[in-house]
């Protein structure tokens, strides 16, 4: 219990910290871009929107930082990140809104398959040693030196053009519109085959590699070597004894690397089009939408740090030492 | 008596390290001599427009008639330079912090601790993207930037095994003898830690490349051409619905060759160290008898026709008996 | 009090006591209760140049951290310690450099207390510059490095000064921490179970080395050891240790030979010894065979030591007193009535004499 409350108190703060660069970024922006927005669109925009802007990027000169950190707060709880530039005059939020879930779906989905993929390659690579498996230690340190991005380019090249049944490009075909009918969410699936491909043969080999030393310093202990005495199938002892204990550090790796995870889909989405959060914030950037790219930046870091607390609860649970403290 | 052979450092004579060290001196004479040996200058623009690979341009050229291969080579030294560099940032960062977060008792060593978790916590690129952007890049803070985003990892390692390595007697004997808190860490606690601050070094820069490429493919770009922004330009005017396969793939391969050396060479640093985790021989070897036998770590399985007892050794690629 | 005693006593420690912190629930810390370990209570000693002093006990019994505390590697709760008669209050820094100049500790485990990335030559130069004795050339420096070894019986020097730790033996090893902590020419030694884990057939050959330098140098040896067969043979004086407070001490032929607190008496009986089979602590036959054995227990938890005496649960003399008032030191009286200075914490000498040591 107290483990689990150390974690949430790390999350939060860090979640405060994040939120306070947010802050601080957005009162160095360079030439006062915003201030120049708002000027130019002065009589389209109604007056909670003008506020809420000039509270996030600190644009009354009459408040101190102080005060304009507590208003930039005030936004935030209220949801409100601002207008976006790009697409005038949709609230950040919303648009957001309509992305992330593809982000998450596609992210969801890869990094799962990734893992329990690669995890199991590992173990199989870390119990049998000197066998075919070991050929693929380089061949997955090639893999995980590729770009994403550049292995969903080749992805492109190689499976799809006219004639073939991968799509490659969208998340869903163009004309349609986003229901829960089977029709739709097959066609979802099947455009998110090749993307999600593509991060799974990338980041499946850090499982593996890190699996397999795991595999190899636990095959290594003796109660491994009781098990064999005991008569035990290999296959049982493999998975009930070793792989169980190997998987701990990696599941609590797993948690830390989701930042990563999650900045590679960017790259992923941008080469295939994918409607998410990624393509989005190339959007911004091209064409310097602040509000945009910071509500982005926020939403997508408090995520990351949700699932990472996600995981290690789920490590509290799984590893049975960390049950007996009070 | 045998006159005695050139036989290489006992780490080099490791396969994977040996590999993983050519293919890095390999970009590292790129990286020196690029400018020099490219053919045209990656800006020229010419008259041939998104042309395959040909004797005057063998990557071929982009939409501006430049060619390819120039901007490849070009960009080697930009790559290596700003990986090496934020990578060698970025590893000081991690040995400063993570060293003394483990030793220094209490509240400094927290502290410390936190920082290093919340940074390794935070994603970096949205940070990168939202810092570069948005401030006065050029392309020094930007190296700096990625350096100062990439440490947390590291430190933590660092820190984890300076907190095993406090507790050993040598540490209090040190103490013990009168040494200052500073002689013991960087004389007593550093030099336990060189395997693992070289494979870190290694682990970063291969970080920091990747980093400095996807932000020159996102638009965001250090120094003047990298692979990076060649694979900008690819994306940004659509090389794959005209089919151009020579603008991105020359530029991807390098990144995964870089890459991949660099990872070997790290290999081969972890299994120099740690002997356990070599590839060990065939498993399958054939016994006296002429049975086939499964080596199982831990077992010497001893085989034989009935009465005789002839036990199988197994041998590791360096000829070492196991 | 020893005649000499005053005169030659060099470090005394009075009512040195460690409580180590163990971490506490919300609840604890609310309530005010938060646990410890009692590691070390209220032990006073003196030690004095020339005298090999023994501390005896099982694991656990606090001796290992009493000689930390000496060494102030680790800071006391409470009690005083004092050095030529001055109080010492040292945290780090340069205070803890100077006290190491008279103090120095040898560690139990010879392979762990030298640092494996470093020669011979580069440890002992260190403890030798730290403190300097180094010289001002590189010929003084050999010299001096050469002399150390020389004082260790590690010869010929340019042997041993090029090697690391992996590639010297046990027995050589701690022989080279032993030279470690003379380059400071210290005052005092405290010597952490420096034979407890080396081969049986060195241990003699380290012992005697340690013997020899206490008298060349009149060092003031404080030896911790739980073989108190050893002490016998090494000591001068020797005390005796249960979880974390001292129970007897005096003369080691006589606490050897005729222990006074229980405790000891269990010690001894369970050193092998030839010429007392027979007198354990269990039952025997008529051809002197153990027919039934006592359980000799186990040591108590530090955390919640026992109350009064901490032996009372183990001790086949417990009487109501023991497990409510911790018992003070009293003399034990010679069998033939000479001069003594044997003590014992027990309350079964309690009637003897008024006074406590």
């Amino acid at each position: 219990m107290r483990r689990l409350l150390t974690r949430l108190g790390f999350y939060l703060f860090t979640a405060w910290a994040a939120i306070t660069i947010n802050f601080l970024i957005a009162h160095t922006l360079p030439g006062d871009p915003v201030s120049a927005l708002l000027a130019k669109y002065a009589g389209q925009i109604n007056s909670s929107a003008i506020a809420s802007l000039t509270a996030l990027f600190g644009l009354n000169k009459h408040q101190s930082l102080w005060g304009s950190y507590l208003s930039y707060w005030g936004q935030l709880a209220h949801g409100n990140l601002g207008i976006s530039f790009t697409q005038f005059p949709t609230p950040v939020s919303t648009l957001i809104g309509q992305y992330l879930p593809w982000t998450l779906f596609l992210v969801g989905t890869a990094t799962v398959l990734s893992f329990v993929i690669g995890t199991g390659l590992g173990v199989i690579s870390g119990w049998r040693r000197g066998a075919w498996t070991d050929g693929l230690l380089p061949a997955a340190s090639f893999l995980s030196s590729i770009p994403y991005f550049w292995l969903g380019l080749i992805a492109i090249t190689v499976f799809t053009g006219p004639g073939s049944w991968l799509p490659g490009s969208f998340s869903f075909s163009q004309g349609l519109t986003p229901v829960w009918t089977t029709s739709f969410v097959g066609d979802a699936l099947q455009h998110a085959i090749l993307p999600a491909a593509t991060i799974v043969v990338s980041t499946m080999s850090g499982w593996m590699l890190s699996m397999r030393n795991m595999m190899v310093t636990v095959t290594s202990e003796d109660y491994i070597t009781v098990a064999h005495a005991k008569g035990l199938s290999e296959r049982r002892v493999m998975l009930s004894y070793a792989a169980r204990n190997a998987l701990l550090p990696n599941i609590s790796g797993f948690a830390l690397s989701l930042g990563f995870i999650v900045s590679g889909t960017f790259l992923v989405e941008i080469v295939f089009n994918y409607q998410g959060v990624g393509l989005l914030l190339l959007q911004a950037i091209g064409a310097d939408d602040y509000p945009l790219m910071q509500g982005i930046f926020l939403v997508i870091t408090l995520a990351v740090l949700a699932a990472n607390f996600l995981a290690d609860l789920a490590y509290l649970i799984l590893d049975p030492r960390t049950r007996q403290e009070g | 008596m045998r006159p005695n052979r050139f036989r290489l450092p006992r780490f080099l004579r490791n396969h994977k390290a040996a590999a993983g060290a050519l293919i890095l001196l390999f970009f590292l004479v790129f990286a020196v001599i690029g400018p020099w040996i490219a053919p045209y200058s990656p800006d020229q623009t010419g008259t041939a427009i998104v042309v395959g690979p040909s004797s005057a341009h063998w990557f071929g050229t982009d939409q501006l008639g430049r060619d390819i291969y120039s901007q490849l080579l070009v960009g080697t030294r930009g790559v290596v330079v700003v990986g090496f560099l934020a990578g060698a940032i970025a590893t000081v960062l991690s040995m400063l912090i993570g060293i003394a977060s483990g030793y220094l008792p209490g509240r400094g060593g927290e502290s410390l601790s936190v920082l290093s978790n919340v940074f390794l916590v935070l994603p970096a690129l949205p940070l990168l993207i939202i810092i570069t952007s948005t401030q006065q890049s050029n392309g020094w803070v930007v190296i700096l930037v990625i350096g100062l985003t990439s440490w947390a990892w590291n430190a933590r390692l660092m820190r984890a095994q300076t907190l095993s390595l406090r507790r050993r007697d040598y540490i209090e004997a040190a103490r013990a003898t009168g040494e200052s808190t500073s002689r013991i860490i960087v004389f007593e606690i550093l030099p336990n830690l060189t395997a693992l601050i070289a494979s870190g070094f290694i682990g970063t820069v291969v970080f920091t490349v990747l980093t400095e490429i996807t932000l020159a493919f996102v638009g965001i770009s250090v120094s003047e051409w990298n692979w990076g922004t060649v694979l900008y330009w690819a994306q940004s005017q659509d090389a794959l619905a005209q089919n151009a396969w020579w603008w991105f793939v020359p530029a991807g391969l390098a990144i995964a060759l870089l890459g991949t050396g660099l990872a070997l060479l790290n290999f081969g640093i972890d299994e120099f160290v740690n002997p356990r985790l070599r590839s060990s021989g065939p498993a399958r070897i054939k016994t006296a008898t002429g049975r086939r036998v499964r080596m199982r770590i831990g077992f010497t399985p001893v085989t034989g026709a009935p009465g005789e007892l002839v036990p199988a050794l197994a041998q590791d690629p360096e000829g070492e008996t196991l | 009090m020893d005649v000499i005693a005053a005169e030659t006593a060099v470090l005394e420690a009075e009512g040195l006591t460690k409580h180590f912190p163990l971490p506490a629930s919300g609840r604890e810390l609310l309530g005010g209760h938060a646990r410890v370990v009692h590691a070390v209570d209220e032990v006073t000693l003196t030690l004095h140049r020339g005298r090999v002093t023994a501390l005896v006990g099982e694991s656990g019994s606090g001796k290992s951290t009493v000689a930390r505390l000496l060494a102030h590697l680790q800071h006391r709760t409470d009690g005083s310690v004092r050095l030529h008669g001055q109080e010492v209050k040292v945290r780090g820094g340069r205070k803890l450099r100077a006290y190491c100049r008279s103090v120095q500790l040898i560690f139990q485990d010879p392979f762990a207390s030298l640092n494996p990335v470093h020669t011979v030559r580069y440890t002992l130069s260190r403890a030798l510059r730290v403190h300097g004795h180094a010289g001002r050339s590189r010929a003084e420096l050999d010299q001096a490095l050469t002399d150390l070894l020389g004082r260790v019986r590690l010869t010929p020097a340019e042997q041993y000064l090029a090697k690391f730790p992996h590639e010297l033996s046990g027995g050589q090893r701690q022989r080279v921490a032993i030279a470690r902590a003379l380059a400071a020419q210290p005052e005092v030694l405290l010597a952490d179970e420096p034979v407890s884990m080396l081969d049986v057939s060195i241990r003699l050959g380290v012992l005697n080395l340690l013997r020899d330098l206490k008298e060349q140098l009149h060092l003031a040896v404080l030896y911790i050891t739980h073989d108190i067969a050893s002490a016998r043979y090494f000591a001068d004086e020797t005390l005796v240790m249960y979880a974390g407070r001292m129970v007897e001490g005096g003369p080691s032929e006589t606490v050897t030979q005729h222990p006074a607190h229980p405790y000891t008496r269990l010690l001894i009986n369970s050193a092998p010894d030839p010429e007392r089979l027979g007198t354990g602590f269990g039952e025997y036959d008529e051809d002197g065979e153990l027919t039934e054995e006592e359980d000799l227990g186990e040591p108590p938890s530090l955390v919640t030591p026992p109350t009064g005496c901490r032996f009372h649960p183990r001790c086949p003399h417990v009487m109501e007193r023991c497990s409510t008032e911790t018992p003070p030191r009293f003399e034990v009286p010679d069998p033939d009535g000479a001069p003594t200075t044997q003590w014992a914490a027990c309350w079964l000498y309690a009637n003897e004499e008024a006074s406590a040591a």
